[in-house]
């Protein structure tokens, strides 16, 4: 099971609150988690990253573990904090504007 | 007696505001999508319990909502389980996606940028939607960078009426100061082919084949910021109007100057007349009175608020070139807000309401076609967009 932290507008929008799980089969990484998101939460499709190109959206980052992931491959293993659920994966809204 | 709802689109969200045909006593509804700029809400005419809201932000971009209930309750249309081949669902409310060329499947076209070269065209946001006047599930979104969508399914997917950008005009297309922008979508009602659309900055363009094809139509427009000032293509239009009884006349609010054309926009004639300023951003026609036409003139286009610090709202009773400040109920000093180009519309009651919306979060209503104005809300975000719906 896998952990993730929406920012709060996505919160809204998905009608969750708190952190969401997901079942991930595979490989977790930025794309399966993700694509489960989308898959959960259709709504979600195109906030996260391009519809088409599949890019993170320039104003979000990925955090995890301390770490800043946002630039890593989205093919990447990621830690297996975030894969065994200890830890969550985080979706942050850049500091710009307000 | 009709009831009147006021659509409210702001930097932070949007509002409702309902009334009696009184238009007195107003309900407000909101924040809706708080925290979100919501470009434009807008009713359709065939069913004014469907609304549909361009919701939108720099970090998670664009979100279509749509409500069958008047706007009590919203959904994402597109979304729900089990459409997609795979079984999952599908969110294609908000996918736009540009045509491409069918020879070489590269970009359809490039337009110019800001520096003068050359760029491909990159989806940033809905302005504006226009619901069909006909079927609640049609609905036209002008986006930026500018090109003119369809659905045809309640938003649930959307396809590019491509023959505008790719009619041969796209690479003089330019953005404006607030982006290549397609903000004005206005069908004729006597003829269902017939869709006029206006540009920042490339001009307005009009279809009689239901969007297939696209001709500019900018005769008699110049602007000084264009080496060749009355190119056919490159002028910022800010807004047109039409009135729906008369479609062939229509109003336009350039970048500086006021413009009307009597021929479908086959030619425009200058009707700035007497104004304080040319400048401005909206533009509207009264309800029932095809030759009253409504301004907010700005002091410039470095200068985006009413000359001399009083917001007053022009009206012409003669089609253009003699116009009056209607003040009465408007701030006549230290006022320092701007009207943007979506932020005006009018009611259909028998005495016509006026309704306007500023960069500091007022909206302004007059019952009697202009001659006096009251807040109904006055402490909103920064108001974006406008629109009014009759309700039985």
């Amino acid at each position: 099971m896998i952990r993730v932290v929406l920012p709060p507008h996505l919160r809204t929008l998905a009608k969750v609150s708190g952190e969401v799980t997901l079942e991930v089969e595979g490989r977790v990484t930025q794309r399966s988690v993700l694509d489960a998101i989308e898959a959960q939460y259709p709504m979600l499709c195109g906030t996260i990253r391009d519809h088409v190109t599949k890019q993170r959206r320039p104003f979000l980052r990925f955090f995890a573990c301390e770490e800043d992931l946002s630039h890593e491959s989205p093919d990447a293993a990621l830690p297996d904090a975030v894969a065994s659920g200890a830890e969550p994966f985080l979706i942050v809204g850049a500091i710009a504007g307000g | 007696m009709s009831k009147v709802r006021v659509l409210v689109g702001t930097r932070k969200g949007a509002f409702i505001l309902e009334s009696d045909g009184k238009r007195e006593n107003w309900e407000v509804s909101g924040p809706h999508f708080a925290g979100w700029e919501v470009y434009h809400m807008k009713g359709s005419p065939a069913d004014p319990d469907r609304l549909y809201a361009s919701q939108t932000s720099s970090w998670s971009g664009q979100v279509i909502q749509r409500s069958s209930d008047g706007g009590k309750t919203w959904e994402t249309p597109g979304g729900g389980p089990g459409k997609s081949p795979q079984g999952w669902p599908i969110g294609e409310s908000n996918k736009f996606v540009y045509d491409t060329s069918e020879k070489t499947g590269k970009p359809l076209t490039t337009h110019q940028f800001y520096d003068g070269t050359q760029h491909p065209w990159e989806f940033k946001r809905v302005w504006h939607l226009e619901p069909s006047l006909s079927d609640p599930d049609t609905v036209y979104a002008g986006v930026e960078d500018a090109a003119l969508f369809r659905s045809t399914d309640g938003a649930a997917s959307w396809q590019e009426l491509s023959g505008l950008r790719g009619h041969g005009t796209g690479p003089y297309w330019q953005p404006g100061a607030g982006g290549m922008c397609l903000h004005t979508i206005i069908l004729d009602p006597s003829d269902p082919g017939r869709i006029y659309i206006a540009i920042s900055a490339a001009g307005a363009f009009r279809t009689d084949d239901g969007g297939i094809t696209w001709k500019p139509i900018n005769r008699g427009l110049r602007s000084q910021f264009l080496p060749d000032q009355d190119a056919e293509i490159g002028h910022c239009v800010h807004h047109v109007a039409m009135n729906p009884s008369r479609p062939g006349v229509l109003f336009m609010q350039k970048h500086w100057d006021v413009m009307r054309s009597d021929n479908a926009g086959d030619s425009w004639h200058e009707v700035s007349g007497n104004l304080p300023t040319d400048f401005g951003f909206v533009i509207d026609v009264h309800a029932h009175e095809p030759e009253t036409v409504y301004v907010v003139p700005i002091k410039s286009d470095g200068e985006h608020y009413p000359p001399d610090g009083k917001l007053r709202v022009y009206r012409s009773r003669t089609g253009g070139n003699e116009w009056e400040a209607l003040t009465n109920g408007l701030p006549q000093q230290n006022c320092y807000v701007n009207v943007l180009r979506d932020a005006m519309a009018v009611d259909t009651l028998d005495s016509c309401g006026v309704y306007f919306g500023t960069t500091g979060g007022q909206v302004y209503a007059s019952s009697d076609a202009g001659d006096n104005w009251s807040p109904i809300v006055r402490d909103l975000p920064a108001v974006l967009s406008v629109e009014v719906q009759m309700l039985p």
